[in-house]
């Protein structure tokens, strides 16, 4: 009956009583939110490349071959040759091996040559595989596959030529040799959105004339030459690595890191990616400090209407007292009131958090390429909630222990 | 033998207000027996709070005796006089009497929440909250209605209602029918006495409005049971 007192009361005052609910409803969803965005971003950076076992390429950092290699950040500071490349794709524990060249670029896009086995083996998301949403994979050899957000960005749609620049930021175009756009990927939330894809060979054929960075005056080779020309390149800037059995992993690992031809660096994505993420995630604890700000406002501004109620409910608690509640009760009683009013909230920014991410788990994904799942309360979520229950219940001790002196002071006797 | 003794005992209880401008009442000597109906009459300003929050227990005496029952009232902690007005006084003010935001049968019930004695002889409490209600000629349909929509005649009967509930041997009612018309004033303590005698509950009722003398079994001044002393400190 208490309990059903307490909620009368919170009823009768629901103008008020709403709008610190909303409050703490808000801050709940905001933080909860924030923590699937966070997590989801986690996940999402730690998907965006899965199925290849090794990255290879020229000996570095780990995080800095990932960059260059995965998120086409910064350069390759050497490359690897065809000889070493051919070496390790030689040995037996690898399955699979996919050549990579970087280098040159189109407007702010970056221009990765490859070859088609590319389309087979990149996997994103555990084990999603590229798929085109417009077109065929290249065919000829001035075709070229484009992602989702250079197609968006620079409005290309099939057929259109493009013309791939030296270099990166450079002013020297390829301009005698354009590709033709034969494909256009599907959003996938990864750097090959922002990558135009050529093959291996074209890389090798648009250089063809091309010596120290600069094009030799007055030459250029034909396209239908270049066709019949072999043009197996000198060197790729990396390889992934898919190996026959996973046990085998780190013994190809080592013996490339220690391959005595070249110097070469071989590593497991997701551990670099790990890597990656201490740095990154450093923003991340400043997300989570800030909504839990939020949150902490939220009950403070519970606080500041309890006490604004207290001298309108004196009436309230005399009445109780007059029926033989001792103050403990009405310190209770309001104690109860503000961890009701926190449960609610709770439960309803729980409630606000899902309906918000029906609404913008399709937007999101395909805006950003961050998949947030829709999956029940985690136990972090579930304490999240239960923390913030027992905070208003400690904020509100503050208001409940003026009402208990109060309540003393006044007995059963105030005339309002 | 308890039917003889009286139900409320002061005895040379003093209480002084602490701060400076101090205020103090004594009275000699108080008593009601058991199943009678006193008005006490005095004006404002003339201890009558004092002497029903010390009868309450919400001040005690600083000397003398507050008995109710066999039990000095002095003797016990704060809490224990919290739990014994609980058991022993049904009480009704002068308005406001109600939780405006709870049904009439949760205002009724409330008492019973602080006194398990109390809620033992009420047996059936809710059956007995709507017997009261009809005792005391309010609606049938009254019980689930929000306090706060009642007229005022009907919150001062439900007031009533809670303050018979469990039979407490005490009621003290505060001016609880200053804020009626004449005619509503005499039915309802009609309707009060009614309950009470069935049940040998005393009522002590103040007010400052002779009036209604006729319907007490006993009318005191508080001028001849107190004396108040402003002194300014």
């Amino acid at each position: 009956m208490i309990l059903r007192l307490a909620f009368g009361s919170l009823i009768a005052r629901a103008l008020t009583v709403g709008m610190t609910i909303l409050a703490i409803a808000l801050s709940v969803a905001l933080f909860l939110g924030v923590e699937k965005v966070r997590t989801g971003a986690k996940a999402s950076f730690a998907d965006t490349i899965s199925g290849t076992d090794l990255i290879v390429g020229a000996r570095s950092g780990s995080v800095q071959l990932l960059l260059y290699s995965v998120f086409r950040i910064g350069n390759a500071t050497n490359n690897l040759t065809w000889e070493s490349y051919q070496d390790v794709a030689n040995r037996p524990e690898v399955d699979w091996i996919v050549p990579i060249s970087l280098g040159d670029s189109h407007r702010q896009f970056r221009v990765m040559g490859t070859t088609p086995e590319f389309f087979e083996r990149y996997k994103y998301r555990s084990g999603r595989s590229l798929a085109l949403q417009d077109g065929v994979v290249m065919d000829d050899l001035f075709d070229a596959v484009i992602g989702a957000d250079v197609a968006a960005t620079l409005g290309y749609s099939i057929g259109d030529p493009i013309v791939v620049a030296h270099g990166l930021a450079s002013f020297s175009e390829h301009e005698d040799q354009p590709f033709r756009i034969s494909g256009i990927l599907e959003k996938t939330g990864t750097p090959v959105d922002r990558t135009v894809i050529v093959s291996l060979e074209a890389i090798e054929a648009i250089h063809v004339d091309w010596q120290n960075g600069a094009q030799k005056p007055g030459q250029s080779t034909p396209a239908d030459v270049l066709r019949q020309m072999d043009l197996e390149p000198q060197a790729i800037t990396a390889a992934l690595v898919g190996v026959k059995s996973r046990l085998q992993v780190f013994a190809l690992q080592r013996s490339i890191n220690e391959y005595s031809q070249e110097p070469l660096l071989a590593i497991l994505p997701g551990v670099a990616l790990q890597e990656l993420w201490q740095i990154v995630g450093i923003a991340e604890t400043a997300l989570i400090g800030v909504s839990a700000m939020v949150v902490v406002t939220a009950l403070i501004g519970m606080m500041a209407t309890i006490f604004s109620s207290l001298n309108e409910r004196r009436r309230e608690m005399a009445i109780f007292r007059a029926m033989g509640a001792r103050p403990r009760v009405i310190l209770a009683l309001l104690v109860l009131e503000a961890v009701l009013m926190a449960a609610i909230g709770a439960v309803l920014g729980l409630g606000l958090l899902y309906a918000g991410l029906m609404v913008g788990q399709p937007l999101i994904d395909s805006a950003f390429g961050l998949w947030l799942p829709i999956e029940p309360p985690t136990m972090r979520e579930g304490w999240v909630l239960l923390a913030v229950i027992a905070a208003s219940a400690i904020v509100s001790m503050i208001p409940a222990l003026r009402a208990y002196r109060m309540s003393l002071a006044d007995g059963m006797m105030v005339r309002i | 033998m308890p039917d003889t003794a009286p139900i409320l005992h002061l005895e040379n209880a003093r209480y002084r207000w602490p701060g400076r401008a101090s205020f103090e009442l004594h009275v000699p000597a108080l008593s009601l027996a058991r199943s009678e109906t006193v008005l006490l009459l005095g004006e404002s300003g003339s201890g009558k709070s004092t002497l029903l929050s010390l009868i309450c227990g919400t001040i005690t005496a600083q000397s003398g005796h507050v008995r109710i029952g066999d039990t000095d009232v002095a003797s016990l902690s704060a809490g224990q006089r919290d739990s014994f007005r609980a058991e022993q006084i049904g009480l009704i003010f002068q308005q406001f009497n109600l939780l405006p935001f709870a049904t009439v049968q949760d205002n009724i019930l409330l008492p019973l929440q602080f006194a398990p004695n109390r809620r033992k002889r009420a047996q059936a409490r809710q059956a007995e909250a709507v017997r009261l209600c009809r005792a005391l000629g309010l609606p049938d349909d009254v019980m689930g209605v929000r306090a706060g929509t009642l007229s005022v005649g009907q919150q001062q009967r439900v007031a009533a209602a809670r303050a018979l509930i469990g039979t407490p041997p005490l009621i003290i009612a505060d001016e609880p029918t200053s804020s009626l018309d004449a005619a509503t004033q005499s039915t309802f303590l009609d309707l009060l006495f009614a309950q009470s005698r069935a049940n040998d509950t005393s009522v002590l009722m103040v007010s400052h409005d002779a009036r209604l003398a006729d319907q007490f079994d006993r009318v005191i001044h508080m001028n001849h049971i107190a004396t108040s002393v402003r002194s300014a400190a």
